[in-house]
């Protein structure tokens, strides 16, 4: 520890703090604008020069060390006399236009300005004027109020992992920009913003709506991906304006995705369902809740009463809160009904009733940066957890070696050491690869399970899986590690493979053979509380997909839009068609509710109050930010009234924390989920290497702004370049064994559903697939997201045909 | 062989008196096709390298040497050779680096062209003992776009240098390697300043890095390098061969050894003089010929624009060392002496060196990037007639808040003309802003 | 695409970094490219950068610092003249009028024919021989008059 002083006050720091480190410690406020904790140090912009004593000029506080001793004036004579003279040189060029400049009233420069600036200008010569740049539909410029700080670049860089900007030019005339013409494609590239010290980088669809004063800013909880992270609502005669990160380290620290940065414009949606509607002779009838409840209840009650309370099915959004899970779990068992779900994109059950506890991700999220090895299963990370990446990325920059499994050769903007590319199938047989290597690197073949010792004997170990177990137990280029941290991950496309079960339990094989933390990467804002809740069949109930494949005769739908967001579009959509009632709890009113029978608007996150379970197991809850749009009510309050109107008991709550209390049970909740979340299986299922599929398997990703009902409807997002127009890729191999070129008609076929649609070469894509991503309407007659596919090269006339024959058939 | 010729195409011989200088970095010139690898060898060159390496010669007996020489920096900051020396770590698990700097750019400043010109091998010898004293295995000479030719004189030298076994693996049958290659700059003159010239050495743009860490630590990709310049990299055979002592009693107290010194403007015979460190200015400006056309001597910039200018009266009498000159109110910089006669006006002048201050600003730091072109406008106001007195004390006070504020020294470097010229020139200024014309041409 | 020639060019190059800084080599790449082609259009440096793996905006950045590449045309023979002061107290203002007269040009112009770009340069460390200047970054001519400097567009035309 080093003694130094600041202003005077004494204070013990580290070896290695910086002057500013040590004074934001101490309290002791030094203006910045290019110095950020997070982003390497620029010292460019001389904001926080301070005087030390013994050296005969200032120093910037956020490059100096402090050295023993160290004698720090923040505030004195000449500290003073330099940080004002950095000001004035800073507002030389500036516009000064913060009347109608957005940054204004929340502006690092303006209140800056306040404290450093003068009154007025000695500077009489011509301003500089830079053009703005266009960037995309997410980010406004107005670079002539720029100060070239950098951390925008800094953060593309560092924590995006691809520089998109930089400073062009030199001296007076560098400006900041993209590569001519290029947009800024980060998913996490709304933070350039609130880093930005001044006017020059604002939110675009934000722009020009309010003031930052008139803004009443609430605490709230992201709920597009299973993070957890903490954001900032903010609130206008009640409408979500924007949404910003809240700072916490253990989760985002100060970052936010642009999906849970901009999705809130969904929120405001003309989409939005404000008032009950029956379905009356085929037509849509606006009615008053007493009714639409009634009238739900009486068709429910009718329906089970009939063919049997198993007529009914109970679909779940895993981004409805614990709650809400916990309320129509209990209706539903309450009417005698075993089937509910809210693994809607999963295919493979084979492990339920196998697992001790709830999955989970097996780790803290800040454990990440630490590991020393890291294996990413199925899983295009940055599409499926943004923020995550981000995490992984340090890692890697901390020197963690990263290998990737999976079918999509997609780019993670870090470095890969091992990687293999292959169709969701074989990732079965190369994960059985790894543990034979590694129980042999290991030297622990006869501690496995004989199934597993006997099935490995017939696995044949290729140089480069070979190469990978060898990272993951620690051998290095130079150093070996002798206990390496090790993670094991299993992502979104893992989780919904028909051969789930082998990829997790060769996971879990391979975890304790080499000590590794991990688990699943669970898709959803609530999947690990759902899990835990149990809002699953019961014993003699059916899952998801069974309720699909047998359909029902009623459902219930729980903030979801069924072909959008399950596994199986086509089956999704039929099932609807062929309910005699679906009663669909929703906040849109939606092409995929047609066939429903009765629409209960309910309020999504931002009004109503909840609890998520992230998938580190944190349980956070919220309070509504705003009021419910229309008749618009919380789903709990629905759900309990609904609940009432069949008749059943014990749904007596008036909040939703009442609801909480009841879940946990007097536990606390830390202790309720330390106790359930468990990753590790009861008994081994049986792995069967060696599936071939006959044909092609399709790779079928919920591109990231497609996820869920509310971002799917952020136009901003849907003009970012991540919204494609749906193709059909294909590896060029696969494209010559096909006979086919770019722009070529393919039609597509799963199961007895087809689709046509262009195809493109995609080196990317393993050999033996097709991706063809899902949560679009263009892809809703087709079937699992990673089952088999046939593909079949058409003419355009034929295309044109099947178009208008599908056209016919929708209306 | 007693004239220097300019070997650049279609341009006249710079005449040159041989007569009164210690050729040590340009010993060559005494011989004919002075940039031979022949002709170094033939004046003892490559000898020393090969004593140090074969007979295994400690580092530390080198370093004692080039810190016994009295050699400092000669790229301008007169940092003591030795000492910088003895920074490099001893140990370290990797390639450390060696890096010159040919980025020669200040204005005045032409004498490491002539060194690459004349006697490329004694640089390569220079280097090649630093390598070996420092555990460098690669070197990199970062040479001034400007000069291509020289680039090219370079690229040929390291070729024979090469394939005579100079540089390269195990050199004279021993462990010690050093491979040395050619890189070059592009148009930007911040990139003399160390830590530019690495980020240049990379592949990024030229902008200058907070210290600390020091290259010694942290410098090309990371790893911990040396930068000295062409001069001083070249004095280093002959100081080893005929021993530190020999070099610093060729100088005086503070500066030892002979130095290039690159005298232009207004002078009979533009050129480069080594001559020995404590010369009177009278007499090095007498071997340039003496002001030209006959004309008075009004002022001198001793060691490039970022020293301070000096009239007549302050630098007649002072001695070309860096305490003589540092005691005259200026400092010897790179030993590049600008001489203007009598018809100079300031102003004009002040104005040329602040737009060249403005214009190779890197951007990177506030003051230097909104304070160089501030000051540029206000002089360039002057020039026009549209000057106001109170802009002599806005120059001063600007300029003061340009210097110390910023990451590389550029911004006390921009400072230094402005702050200089007003104080010894405040009258021609003050003429222009009140007559709307110079002082000294009437324009 | 590179040429085959600028890349063996630029390949001489890498040969002088570790291969895993092949960014090291932009600054010759780009030079190679600009020789070859006359100037740097936004697809030469995206060539530059595709071929060293590096973002097109890190090759941008080295392109638009440096003054010596020229990301506008410059026509067949870029001129640059040295204007700072050890020229400027040889009269450099002398040759550079006489320049801007006989190619009709001013600074940063290209002459009609496209054969001529004029360009105030900054000092190129020949002081020696003032005033100079530069011929596409290669040839240097010192001790100019303006009789020289016709000779010299002379030979150049």
């Amino acid at each position: 520890m080093l003694k130094i002083e600041i202003d005077g006050k004494p204070v013990e720091v580290d070896h290695g703090t910086t002057i500013i480190d040590a004074a934001d410690k101490l309290g002791v406020a030094i203006p910045r604008f290019c110095y950020h904790k997070k982003l390497s140090v620029a010292a460019n912009c001389r904001m926080c020069l301070v005087e030390v004593e013994k050296f005969g000029k200032p120093l910037p506080a956020c490059a100096t060390p402090v050295a023993e001793g160290m004698k720090i004036f923040t505030r004195s004579k000449a500290a003073v006399q330099a940080q004002q003279s950095v000001m004035e040189f800073l507002l030389i060029n500036h516009p000064l236009d913060c009347p109608i400049c957005d940054q204004g009233g929340e502006c690092d420069l303006q209140d800056v300005a306040v404290g450093y600036g003068a009154s007025g200008s000695r500077y009489t010569e011509e301003k500089r004027v830079v053009f703005n740049k266009n960037i995309g539909p997410l980010i406004s410029t107005d670079m002539t109020r720029c100060i070239q700080c950098t951390r925008c670049v800094r953060f593309l860089k560092e924590v995006g992992g691809m520089q998109e900007l930089g400073m062009v030019g030199r001296g007076e005339h560098a400006e900041i920009t993209a590569y001519v013409d290029q947009s800024v494609n980060s998913e996490l590239s709304g933070n350039i913003i609130d880093l930005c010290p001044v006017g020059a980088l604002t939110n675009k669809p934000f722009r020009y709506s309010a003031r930052s004063w008139e803004l009443v800013r609430r605490p709230s909880i992201a709920p597009h991906d299973s993070m957890g992270s903490h954001i900032e609502v903010h609130v206008k005669d009640d409408k979500v304006m924007r949404v910003l990160p809240r700072e916490k380290e253990s989760i985002n620290e100060c970052w936010l995705s642009d999906r849970d940065r901009y999705s809130y414009e969904g929120l405001n949606s003309p989409d939005r369902l404000k008032v009950p509607m029956i379905k009356h002779h085929g037509e849509w009838q606006e009615t008053d809740w007493k009714t639409a409840l009634e009238y739900a209840a009486g068709q429910i009650k009718d329906i089970t009463t009939e063919h049997g309370s198993d007529a009914l099915g109970a679909l779940v959004s895993p981004n409805s809160t614990m709650e809400e899970g916990y309320l129509i779990k209990e209706l539903v068992h309450g009417l005698g009904c075993g089937n509910v779900d809210y693994r809607l994109r999963q295919t493979d059950f084979r492990l339920d009733g196998k697992r001790v506890g709830t999955p989970w991700m097996g780790c803290n999220i800040d454990e990440i940066e630490k590991l020393d090895r890291i294996l990413l299963i199925g899983s295009n990370i940055r599409n499926e957890h943004p923020l995550l990446a981000q995490r992984f990325r340090k890692a890697v920059d901390n020197g963690a070696e990263l290998s990737i499994i999976s079918p999509l050769d997609n780019n993670p903007l870090m470095d890969i050491a091992h990687k293999i590319i292959v169709t969701p199938n074989d990732i079965v047989n190369v994960l059985a690869q790894i543990l034979k290597a590694m129980s042999k690197l290991q030297k622990l073949s006869l501690c496995l399970p004989p199934q597993l010792s006997e099935l490995l004997e017939q696995i044949h170990v290729r140089p480069n899986t070979e190469a990978m177990a060898e990272s993951l137990v620690g051998l290095g280029e130079t150093v070996n590690l002798i206990a390496p941290k090790v993670g094991i991950f299993l992502g979104n496309m893992a989780l919904s493979a028909p051969r789930f079960t082998e990829m997790y339990s060769l996971a879990e094989a391979i975890g304790g053979v080499s000590g590794a933390k991990g688990g699943i990467l669970p898709a959803a804002a609530n999947s690990t509380g759902m899990h835990l809740l149990g809002v699953m069949p019961a014993s003699t109930g059916m899952h998801a997909r069974a309720m699909l494949e047998v359909p029902r005769k009623a459902y219930l739908l729980l903030n979801i839009e069924p072909e959008l967001d399950c596994q199986h579009a086509a089956l999704a959509r039929s099932a609807m068609e062929k309910a005699d009632c679906v009663v669909a709890l929703t906040a849109y009113k939606s092409k995929a509710l047609d066939h429903a029978t009765v629409l209960l608007p309910i309020a999504p996150f931002t009004e109503t109050s909840g609890t998520f379970m992230s998938m580190e197991g944190r349980i956070q809850s919220f309070k509504a930010v705003v009021k419910p749009l229309g008749e618009c009510r919380p789903a709990w309050k629905v759900l309990r009234v609904l609940a009432n109107t069949l008749g059943l008991q014990g749904f007596d709550f008036e909040s939703s924390e009442e609801v909480k209390l009841k879940i946990f049970d007097g536990e606390k909740p830390s202790d309720f989920a330390r106790s359930r979340l468990n990753n590790n299986m009861k008994e081994l299922v049986e792995i069967e290497t060696k599936i071939k599929s006959p044909g092609l398997q399709r790779v079928g990703e919920v591109p990231q702004y497609e996820a869920d009902p509310i971002v799917r409807r952020s136009e901003p997002l849907r003009k970012t370049k991540y919204n494609i127009k749906r193709l059909v890729r294909l590896h060029p191999d696969e494209m010559r064994a096909y006979d086919l070129v770019e722009g070529d008609m393919v039609l597509v076929t799963q199961d007895k559903g087809s689709t046509v649609l262009p195809v493109r070469p995609d080196a990317h894509v393993a050999p033996g697939c097709v991706r063809v991503a899902a949560a679009h309407e263009d892809t809703l007659g087709l079937g699992d997201l990673m089952g088999d596919i046939s593909i079949e090269k058409i003419t355009q006339e034929q295309a044109d045909v099947f178009k208008s024959k599908q056209m016919e058939a929708q209306n | 062989m007693s004239t220097l010729k300019s070997e650049t195409k279609d341009s006249k011989p710079v005449m040159t008196d041989l007569k009164g200088q210690t050729l040590i970095t340009l010993q060559t010139l005494k011989e004919d096709n002075p940039a031979s690898l022949a002709t170094y060898e033939k004046l003892g060159g490559y000898e020393q390298l090969k004593r140090l390496v074969t007979n295994k010669v400690k580092a530390v007996e080198v370093i004692n040497q080039v810190k016994l020489s009295g050699l400092r920096g000669r790229g301008g900051a007169g940092f003591p050779t030795g000492l910088k020396w003895s920074f490099m770590p001893r140990y370290y698990d990797g390639t450390k680096y060696l890096v010159c700097n040919t980025d020669e750019g200040e204005p005045g400043t032409f004498k490491d062209r002539d060194i690459i010109r004349y006697n490329p091998h004694q640089l390569i010898e220079g280097m090649a003992i630093a390598a070996y004293t420092l555990g460098a295995g690669v070197g990199y000479n970062y040479i001034h776009g400007e000069i291509w030719r020289e680039y090219e004189i370079f690229e040929a030298a390291l070729a024979e240098a090469r394939a005579a076994g100079y540089i390269g693996q195990n050199l004279f049958g021993t462990h010690f390697n050093f491979e040395l290659y050619a890189v070059h700059g592009y148009g930007a003159y911040i990139c003399g300043e160390e830590t530019a010239l690495i980020e240049s050495i990379e592949g990024k743009k030229g902008q200058p890095r907070f210290k600390p860490p020091f290259p010694a630590s942290y410098g090309v990709f990371g790893k911990p390098t040396n930068v000295n310049n062409t001069e001083s990299f070249a004095s280093i055979p002959w100081i080893l061969q005929h021993g530190g002592q020999a070099f610093a009693d060729l100088g005086v107290a503070g500066s030892g050894g002979s130095k290039l010194f690159s005298v232009s403007g207004h002078v009979e015979k533009p050129g480069n003089y080594e001559v020995n460190m404590g010369m009177p200015f009278t007499e090095l400006l007498a071997m340039a010929g003496g002001i030209w056309k006959g004309r008075q001597l009004k002022a001198v910039i001793p060691g490039g624009p970022s020293t301070a200018v000096m009239p007549a009266s302050a630098i007649l009498d002072a001695t070309m060392d860096y305490n003589g000159l540092s005691k005259a109110g200026s400092s010897l910089g790179a030993g590049s002496l600008i001489v203007m006669d009598e018809t100079t006006c300031m102003v004009k002048t002040l104005k040329r060196l602040s737009y060249f201050f403005y214009e190779e600003s890197c951007g990177q730091c506030t003051p230097c990037r909104e304070g160089t072109g501030w000051v540029y406008r206000v002089i360039k106001r002057i020039t026009e007639g549209n000057g106001k007195m109170e802009d002599l004390d806005l120059l001063t006070d600007v300029s003061n808040n340009i210097s110390g504020r910023t990451i590389c020294a550029l911004g006390d470097a921009a400072a230094t003309p402005v702050l200089s010229f007003i104080k010894h020139f405040r009258p021609e200024f003050e003429y222009y802003i009140q007559h709307g014309k110079s002082m000294v041409d009437g324009q | 695409m590179l040429s085959a020639e600028a890349i063996e060019k630029i390949e001489y190059e890498l040969t002088k970094y570790p291969k895993d800084q092949r960014q090291a080599a932009v600054m010759s790449a780009l030079r190679i490219v600009q020789t070859e082609r006359g100037w740097l259009s936004q697809e030469s440096i995206s060539d530059v950068a595709a071929y060293l793996g590096i973002p097109d905006i890190a090759a941008l950045e080295v392109a638009t610092f440096y003054n010596m590449y020229d990301t506008e045309p410059v026509g067949k023979y870029k001129i640059t003249v040295c204007t700072n002061i050890s020229c400027m107290l040889r009269d450099s203002d002398s040759i550079v009028h006489h320049l801007q007269e006989k190619l009709g040009i001013g600074f940063n112009q290209v002459s009609e024919d496209g054969q001529f770009c004029l360009k105030e340069g900054e000092c190129m460390g020949a002081c020696g021989g003032a005033p100079l200047m530069s011929v596409n970054n290669a040839t240097m001519y010192e001790y100019l008059t303006p009789e020289k400097v016709d000779k010299i567009l002379k030979e150049l035309k």
